[in-house]
């Protein structure tokens, strides 16, 4: 990495006057019920921010010139004020790329989110096949999100984005995404599974192994078109230093607002030692994310700990926190998905010795039940 | 987030200091501590300008009747060659555009 870009990264993780982007998720409800869910989403929660309550956070967001916010949930379009909400952002030059099932986007609604300006769609697919994704996000997911791309593609939306979370599954199906997502002229955008909400459940199940993480290094690597939000840094310790910041911007370019209006450091970490207070509190938003006492210690130089005598450090910065702090590992030591191995021998066991997601919304009905491929 | 460092080693050669430039009007500044962040609403990148000086020879350029005169207006002898290469990598990632 050159060191001028470095040096920025420095800057950057004392943090700045505002986020560079925000996560934003509108309802605990959805309507399906994957197993790796970072929220545990189901059922809407009584005490989700109201319509006047969202538009008064977009005042602020729009103050603080917060370029965009990424909205999700739960699913973002079960919300009866969905388009007002979404509306009102863009009209105030705060752009939103929001994060959705498919499942509600039918031809009407699809032409309705044609017709705006600085919104992108992000549809999550978890696989190439039904049986891949279904697995993972229920049955008839795929065919639903499959129908939301073909009706986005028919409305003339443009270059929307198939969002991936990269599993253990569906490594092998990179190519044939990429495939998929140049017959819709779309983006592809592939993320990191993490140990959040039902993923503290299914993830020692579903993320990638050693021999697929090299793979999806050499992969991105020969494809930096594809987007990846930047999770992937912990990769970077595999030689150079994958596109984007590489640099965990908990609480100090990134957070997360959550359906009740909880601020937390970023949207896998929905924990009580991750809030940094309400957006409802006197202050809003801006003084949580300017003084809150949590993010004032995320922006502290943080020590290498375990990771000290690494070669790597440098790189990977010892990964991501949210990863870390749910399979019950020190937050200043190596990632779990170390690719050195350094984190898997200390992942807390048994599970129940590592610390559990809060603000469980799963729906009463059992979630998707993992299948387990042999 | 996808982002881009404006200080890329490659200077495009195509750049035209005799011609009126402006912040593009697609292009938000927003002024951080080390200079400013800059996101362009049409193709959405964010792309960090990683000096005070350069963000305020950006926003002197719509006072200007070129670029150079912009250049010569703002930036001292020794710094010149740095900010005209700055010039043309914004340029080339639309964060200005001629007028």
């Amino acid at each position: 990495m050159p060191a001028s870009h470095s040096a920025l990264r420095d800057q950057l993780s004392f943090g700045l006057d505002s986020p560079i982007c925000l996560t934003w998720e509108l309802t605990y409800g959805c309507n399906l019920a994957c197993v790796h869910c970072l929220s545990s989403s189901g059922r809407r929660d009584p005490d989700e921010l109201t319509t006047g309550e969202a538009i008064a956070v977009l005042d602020e967001l729009a103050a603080l010139q917060v370029f965009y916010v990424n909205i999700g949930g739960g699913e973002p379009m079960l919300r009866p004020d969905f388009f007002d909400i979404v509306s009102y952002a863009v009209e105030h030059r705060v752009g939103v790329k929001f994060s959705t099932n498919g499942t509600r986007i039918d031809a009407r609604r699809a032409e309705r989110l044609a017709a705006m300006d600085y919104l992108d769609v992000q549809i999550s697919l978890d696989g190439s096949t039904e049986e891949i994704n279904d697995a993972v996000r229920g049955a008839g997911s795929y065919a639903a999100a499959r129908r939301a791309m073909d009706h986005l593609a028919a409305a003339g939306f443009g270059p929307f984005k198939i969002s991936v979370v990269v599993t253990r599954h569906n490594v092998a199906q990179l190519d044939a995404l990429e495939s998929l997502a140049g017959h819709y002229s779309a983006q592809l955008r592939v993320t990191r599974l993490r140990p959040s909400g039902r993923g503290a459940d299914s993830w020692a199940e579903l993320h990638p192994t050693d021999h697929q993480q090299r793979y999806l290094y050499d992969w991105l690597h020969e494809r930096p078109h594809v987007l990846t939000g930047d999770s992937f840094f912990h990769l970077s310790a595999l030689g150079e230093p994958l596109e984007g910041l590489n640099l965990c911007g908990a609480g100090r370019v990134v957070c997360l607002i959550d359906p009740v209006g909880d601020v937390y450091a970023c949207p896998f970490v929905i924990h009580d030692e991750f809030r940094a207070g309400n957006v409802r509190e006197p202050g809003g938003f801006s003084a949580i994310w300017r003084s809150s006492a949590l993010f004032s210690s995320l922006r502290e130089p943080n020590s290498a700990g375990a990771c000290a005598s690494c070669g790597s450090f440098d790189a990977c910065r010892g990964g991501c926190m949210a990863a870390k702090f749910f399979t019950g590992l020190p937050l200043d030591g190596p990632d779990p998905e170390c690719v050195f191995g350094h984190g898997e021998r200390t992942v807390a066991e048994p599970p129940g010795s590592r610390p559990r997601p809060a603000a469980d919304h799963s729906s009463r009905a059992v979630p998707v039940r993992l299948v387990t491929r042999g | 987030m996808s982002a881009q460092a404006a200080a890329a080693p490659s200077t495009p050669a195509t750049f035209d200091f005799g011609r009126p430039w402006r912040l593009h009007p697609q292009v938000a500044l927003r002024d951080e501590a080390f200079g400013a962040l800059a996101y362009h609403y049409g193709n959405r990148r964010l792309i960090f300008l990683r000096s005070r000086a350069l963000v305020e020879l950006v926003r002197s350029l719509e006072h200007h009747d070129s670029a150079e005169a912009a250049v010569a207006a703002c930036v001292p002898e020794v710094g010149r060659p740095a900010q005209r290469a700055a010039l043309a990598r914004l340029a080339a990632s639309e964060v200005i555009d001629a007028r």
